[in-house]
């Protein structure tokens, strides 16, 4: 099953002289989280995963995306939202990740996509550094789309090998 | 007209290294005092080819020392010089040379110039001794090289036939060349030259006399002018009366550097010499680690046998379509009410299953047959050796027989990059530690010459090498007695015969007496091991004292494809590797002894084997307390078995192996991913990791 986009909306007033970047947005909760369209390289729905022993409870396992080995995190449970049960909704986010010095491919488990919005740079805010769930280096900004406060993730930190391994490395002491 | 050379690089760099390789062997099957004409040759025109393609390409220090090598060889050939064991050695010597300055090249380094001189040196040095004893005219210019910066005049008199040009040959190239190697002043004769008219284009009409003023060679100008030799009236003479001078740094012809000859002692002819008889890791340079290789040479057979198949596979292919095609026909057919359709269509899924097993058949003999593409015969390996076995022996003063079987062994390229390594260590060994010296092995009763056996062959899917040797074997109180020291095992320890020799690969662990330059260091044998693992494989030794010991290793064929066993655990399947399982069984409660309170042994026939639980491994709970009747996989891990307790055996089977690090990071317990039939992804099980893990767990408790 694959969920198709929404048209690009097209109501938002565009500045010829400032860079706009195309945001893919999804739902965890309440909240609306954006990443950069360019990164996005498929969306899927939800399908069994073969567990890795010993890893770290936010990564549900690994699946076969046409015979590559792809890795699936659930991004409740990165981020220490309470997490849900799956539905037909919950999608994944198929997502091409730079760092380390090499492209990964790793799948994120969302609760749904949501709209693909055009945002310009200067429209991104710093996010207050306070009460969040979440890293802050993990965020790249928030923007404001009709009255919505939507943040944008910077995925390449979210999903960094460093932070695999740390989690890994605890999550092996925890047991 | 510029064409980009560097495309032709890699196959000059491929074709010179074989070449290196056949002068390399043929040079060992040289008999000593006899010198067959025949492998002079063949080592001549291998010499011969990289010295043109260095030329070709510009490597000049590549092509200017070779042809000192080729003409060291063509007096052997002619026989105006004796094959003497010195010389052999010293053209060995040469090739290491050689090989250095190759890979200087191809990775861009720089060669060891002082390593460069020294063979010049030596190769000059056997060049002169022979020419003092012959004629003086050849010697003269030789020895005048040696002696830096001074020039000589030579003048030389070209006078080319007219056909010159037919066979492709341009007197200009020549003279480029010339130029390189001194001052060229060229006088031009035009006496032979026609009338306009009477002018045939492709004739040459015109004649030369060159002076060249440089420390050159007599037979560096020969070379030249070696393609049109039988084209033209050459003479080379020495201008007697032109006065030695200085000559700019600009001249730098890699003779300048060699130190004046009479420093170079010849060494005495029993080469106990350490410089004559270099051994490659000694070398100074360590090469660089040569970037992976892109390109593999595949024998046009193996292609037309991939050619086969996938007519093949096309040929089915139009089966099952016809068959899909008639089913649908006939499923109309059967919508309007005939009663014959019933017949048609078991006669149709009859060819259909018949497609289908043809298919499968098809799949596999295709999967064969690519990856024997990537099949190389060992001998790629095992032709290192001889050489080996020839500098080790006659440095350490043995006597050794090299007897090789199975060269044709094919195994997977990459295994076949990663064991050369291993193997060399464990022929050295053999020689240094195994194999005595002669006085010993007389007194011992044996003959005073050892054998060194190097075996290969195919075993149910893994090639076996085996190393054997008929020397003092291993000395398994001395070994015991080292482990102790070094607390690998304790005193109270009962180890069987086969458990002390196996010692030898444990970390840290060496018996020599005397660290020599050729092992002993104590890192060798367990990076054997780790290296060999690292494979996929498994080395044992055997060994009876005073007889001798047999190294065998076991490889699998492919590091993309492996056998194995599907396991289900909490609901998983794994995959555990063939190669890693001893066997399979049902636990008997009664054989089960708890140790400590909490760790588990299982009495095996008369072993005590731990026993580890796969789910408290992979942090599951177990809800398990009694095993019996519980299914236990016994697998090897660095030598001895452990069982591992899985939930289901499953079949049976080949998967191929994916990579977990690609899109995630590793992980500890497994050695990667495969795709199984229906799709889903399993994992692959590294024991060694997960006896690892099970030992950090335990330690927490």
């Amino acid at each position: 099953m694959s969920t198709s986009l929404e048209p690009v909306s097209d109501d938002i007033e565009t500045n010829d002289n400032i860079h706009q970047n195309q945001y893919l947005t999804f739902l965890l909760g309440d909240e609306e989280y954006g990443v950069d369209i360019l990164r996005v390289q498929e969306i899927r729905g939800w399908d069994s995963v073969t567990t890795i022993p010993n890893a770290p409870a936010f990564i549900k396992g690994v699946i076969n995306l046409r015979g590559t080995i792809v890795s699936i995190l659930d991004l409740r449970e990165r981020f220490g939202i309470e997490s849900v049960e799956y539905n037909e909704l919950t999608v994944v986010v198929v997502l091409r990740v730079k760092g380390d010095g090499k492209d990964r491919i790793m799948g994120v488990v969302v609760d749904a996509v949501s709209e693909v919005y055009h945002i310009a740079e200067n429209e991104l805010k710093d996010p207050p550094d306070l009460g969040y769930a979440i890293n802050m280096d993990y965020m790249k900004g928030m923007a404001t789309v009709d009255e919505k406060m939507i943040s944008i993730l910077d995925i390449d930190q979210l999903m960094s090998l460093r932070d695999l391994d740390q989690a890994t490395e605890s999550g092996e002491q925890l047991a | 007209m510029s064409i980009d050379m560097s495309q032709f690089h890699e196959a000059f760099f491929e074709e010179s290294f074989e070449g290196l390789e056949i002068m390399e062997s043929e040079l060992l099957t040289l008999d000593v005092g006899e010198g067959d004409v025949e492998i002079i040759n063949t080592i001549f025109r291998a010499a011969h080819s990289i010295k043109g393609g260095a030329g070709t390409f510009g490597f000049m220090n590549v092509s200017e020392f070779t042809h000192v090598m080729e003409t060291l060889l063509d007096e052997m050939r002619d026989g105006s010089r004796d094959v003497t064991q010195y010389a052999v050695d010293s053209l060995l010597g040469s090739i290491d040379v050689l090989r250095a300055m190759l890979e200087a090249a191809r990775d861009n380094g720089d060669v060891d110039e002082g390593m460069v001189a020294e063979r010049y040196a030596i190769l000059n040095n056997i060049l002169n001794k022979g020419d003092e004893a012959a004629s003086n005219s050849e010697a003269e210019p030789v020895g005048a090289a040696v002696t830096p910066g001074i020039a000589q005049v030579w003048q030389i008199s070209f006078i080319p036939h007219t056909d010159l040009l037919m066979a492709g040959n341009d007197p200009v190239r020549m003279f480029r060349a010339l130029s390189e190697l001194g001052e060229v002043q060229a006088t031009v004769d035009l006496a032979k030259l026609l009338p306009f008219n009477e002018l045939v284009p492709e004739d040459l009409y015109l004649c030369w006399t060159v002076t060249l003023a440089g420390d050159t060679l007599k037979a560096d100008i020969e070379e030249v002018f070696e393609w049109v030799e039988d084209d033209c009236d050459l003479s080379i003479t020495l201008l007697d009366d032109a006065e030695p001078r200085e000559l700019g740094s600009d001249n730098d012809s890699p003779v300048v550097s060699t130190p004046p000859q009479e420093e170079i002692t010849p060494p005495p002819a029993s080469l106990k010499a350490e410089s004559t008889v270099p051994v490659m890791e000694n070398s100074p340079t360590k090469p660089k680690k040569p970037t992976e290789a892109a390109s593999i040479r595949v024998g046009i057979d193996k292609v037309d046998e991939i050619i086969n198949l996938v007519g093949e596979l096309v040929i089915t292919q139009s089966m099952l379509d016809q068959a899909g095609d008639d089913l649908e026909a006939n499923a109309e057919l059967s919508a309007s009410g005939d009663s014959a359709s019933q017949k048609i269509n078991a006669d149709i899924l009859l060819r259909l299953s018949k497609g289908l097993a043809q298919l499968e058949r098809n799949t596999r003999e295709l999967q064969d047959g690519v990856m024997r593409i990537r099949m190389l015969p060992i001998s790629f390996v095992f032709s290192r050796m001889p050489r080996l076995v020839h500098d080790l022996s006659s440095k350490l003063d043995k006597k050794i027989e090299l007897v090789v079987h199975g060269e044709e062994t094919e195994l997977d390229k990459t295994v076949m990059e990663n064991i050369g390594d291993p193997l060399v260590h464990l022929v050295r060994n053999a020689l240094d530690h195994g194999v005595e010296i002669p006085e010993v092995r007389l007194a011992a009763g044996k003959p005073e010459t050892g054998i060194l056996n190097l075996n290969a062959y195919h075993q149910g899917g893994n090639v076996i090498i085996e190393i054997k040797d008929d020397g003092a074997g291993i000395n398994k109180k001395k070994v015991l007695a080292k482990a102790i020291e070094k607390g690998i095992v304790s005193s109270h320890d009962k180890l069987s015969d086969d458990e002390v020799n196996n010692l030898i690969f444990a970390p840290g662990f060496s018996t020599a007496d005397v660290v020599s330059d050729v092992s002993g260091r104590g890192v060798g044998m367990d990076v054997v091991k780790t290296s060999i693992n690292k494979l996929g494989g498994r080395v044992v030794v055997q060994s009876e004292e005073g007889k001798g010991s047999v190294f065998t290793i076991r490889l699998p064929l492919t590091l993309a494809i492996l056998d194995g066993q599907l396991v289900t655990v909490g609901g998983e399947s794994y995959v555990v590797p063939l190669i890693a399982i001893i066997e399979s069984l049902q636990v008997d409660r009664a054989q089960i002894n708890q140790v400590a309170g909490k760790a588990e042994v299982y009495k095996l026939r008369d072993e005590y084997i731990p026993i580890i639980r796969a789910r408290s491994v992979f942090g599951l709970d177990d809800g398990v307390d009694d095993l019996h009747e519980s299914l236990m996989v016994i697998v090897e891990v660095d030598g001895a078995p452990v069982g591992i307790i899985v939930d289901e055996l499953q079949g049976q089977q080949q998967v191929v192996i994916k990579s977990l690090e690609t899109n995630y990071r590793k992980v500890e317990t497994m050695s990667g991913a495969t795709i199984l039939g229906d799709g889903t992804v399993a994992l692959i099980w590294d024991v060694n990791g997960m006896v690892g893990v099970h030992k950090k767990k335990s330690h927490k408790n």
